[in-house]
């Protein structure tokens, strides 16, 4: 049996603001192809622990291994490894003063340094694949949300990571605009991306996750499968969380 | 100068006057110009998180804004001439820019501070370095956020440059007065520089204004 990667592993995460212990004692991992969504109510750490795997939130303690390579923000380069990071965030955050396509070429030109006629014929590929072709050179403004967040998608694929990151990719839209993210998402999942994914789409979790982890308090309280951890919780706190929301 | 009424003094007078308002124009250009580059540096200095380096800003922003422009420009004029030979149209230039370049430097600070932190962390999390993602995110949207309140500086800096005219540089204010010495006629010569000044600023005020029209093509 081929031994499958590890593309995340956590270990003892600890995570203060100031006195406030976010992240508590986390151990974590995700192999290579593996969806893993997060779900838990606000404040339970689910978002700063997703920030903390490509280090936009700093650890206080713990390790945070990243294909394998120990990750340490003093010593190592964090441009390098948000490279092979990719992030989505949930209020799309996409640059306002660029176009579509210019929003997803940027990075790949300005630092892989890839010549503009190849990162735009590679942008316009990503484009099509989130069926936005056609908005190529509008911006961000003429957008719908979902639009925005498929951009932003193709954005983040644009540097070719090996890991997508998702955090409440669909809070912020209009419920009619949350199927085609969710489409996207799922495509991805498919080609066998890599994915972490904070969300409250409870029906998404159920059918793309290969694991569910449920956080509480700043500890990850249960993970398993997705069936049962919905069908089947073993923590009181679980069964409290998932018959307060479905 | 033989000349009946405001009218007459303006039409006689627009050969010396035409030309000192390209003084003023000159003065105006090359300290807002360079006022634009101190103001970008003190305000990436204030923005810094060095300790050092933000006392240097907030020093520099404390002294020009606690002391008189004409205090400053006779300092560059009278202080710095004593290192430095430079003309009267260099040591206002210097002044102004001075001067300038602090109130700028809080507009940019300001509009900087204005671009949402998910900006930052978009350019952050696709591998750009923070000064990547300052110089091509970050710079060119708070540069259009600061363009209105930059166009009102750069009226300011017009208008004050007739300051120079107590160091002796041709320009408007000083013809103005020159003139009215010589008729003593102080107010009509001081109007018909009122109307040069009109004159430059509502120019000035369309430039921007086109300046603002281009970068608003993304809104």
């Amino acid at each position: 049996m081929l031994k499958t990667k590890e593309m995340i592993r956590v270990e003892q995460l600890n995570k203060y603001f100031g006195d406030l212990h976010v992240l508590k004692d986390i151990d974590f991992n995700v192999n290579e192809s593996e969806v893993v969504v997060l779900i838990g109510a606000s404040g339970s750490g689910k978002s700063t622990m997703l920030r903390c795997l490509n280090f936009l939130e700093m650890k206080n303690s713990g390790e945070v291994i990243i294909r394998g390579e120990d990750v340490d923000p003093k010593k190592d380069n964090l441009n390098e490894v948000r490279q092979k990071v990719g992030m989505v965030f949930q209020h799309f955050n996409l640059f306002p003063h660029k176009t579509v396509l210019e929003n997803v070429i940027e990075a790949p030109i300005q630092v892989k340094s890839i010549p503009k006629a190849k990162a735009v014929e590679e942008g316009k590929e990503l484009l099509l694949k989130v069926g936005l072709e056609d908005k190529a050179n509008d911006y961000p403004s003429r957008l719908s949300g979902g639009q925005k967040q498929r951009v932003a998608i193709a954005r983040a694929l644009a540097m070719k990571p090996e890991i997508m990151l998702f955090d409440e990719p669909t809070s912020a839209l209009d419920p009619e605009l949350v199927g085609e993210v969710l489409q996207t998402m799922k495509d991805l999942a498919r080609e066998g991306m890599t994915m972490v994914v904070v969300t409250h789409e409870m029906g998404f979790a159920r059918e793309v996750a290969d694991r569910v982890v449920y956080m509480h308090d700043g500890r990850i309280v249960e993970a398993g499968q997705p069936n049962e951890i919905f069908d089947n919780p073993k923590e009181k706190r679980t069964q409290a969380f998932l018959s307060s929301i479905l | 100068m033989e000349y009946s009424g405001f009218f007459g003094a303006l039409v006689e007078s627009r050969g010396i006057f035409i030309e000192a308002a390209f003084m003023t124009l000159k003065l105006t250009a090359v300290s807002i110009f360079l006022a634009v580059f101190i103001g970008l540096l003190f305000a990436l200095l204030k923005i810094s998180a060095i300790r050092p380096l933000v006392w240097v800003a907030n020093i520099y922003i404390y002294i020009v804004r606690g002391t008189p422009l004409i205090v400053q420009i006779f300092v560059f004029y009278y202080g710095l001439t004593e290192i430095w030979m430079m003309s009267g149209f260099w040591a206002v230039s210097l002044g102004l820019a001075f001067h300038n370049g602090a109130y700028i430097a809080e507009i940019f600070r300001g509009s900087i501070q204005s671009i949402g932190k998910g900006q930052t962390e978009a350019g952050r999390s696709l591998g750009m370095s923070r000064s990547l993602t300052m110089r091509r995110i970050i710079l060119p949207q708070a540069f259009r956020r600061a363009l209105p309140p930059l166009g009102n500086q750069f009226i300011i800096g017009l208008k004050d440059s007739s300051l120079a005219a107590f160091v002796g540089v041709a320009e408007i204010f000083a013809v103005a007065t020159t003139q009215g010495a010589n008729t003593f006629d102080y107010m009509t010569w001081l109007l018909v520089s009122a109307v040069y000044y009109l004159i430059l600023v509502f120019l000035l005020t369309i430039l921007v204004s086109l300046i603002e029209k281009k970068l608003a093509v993304s809104d």
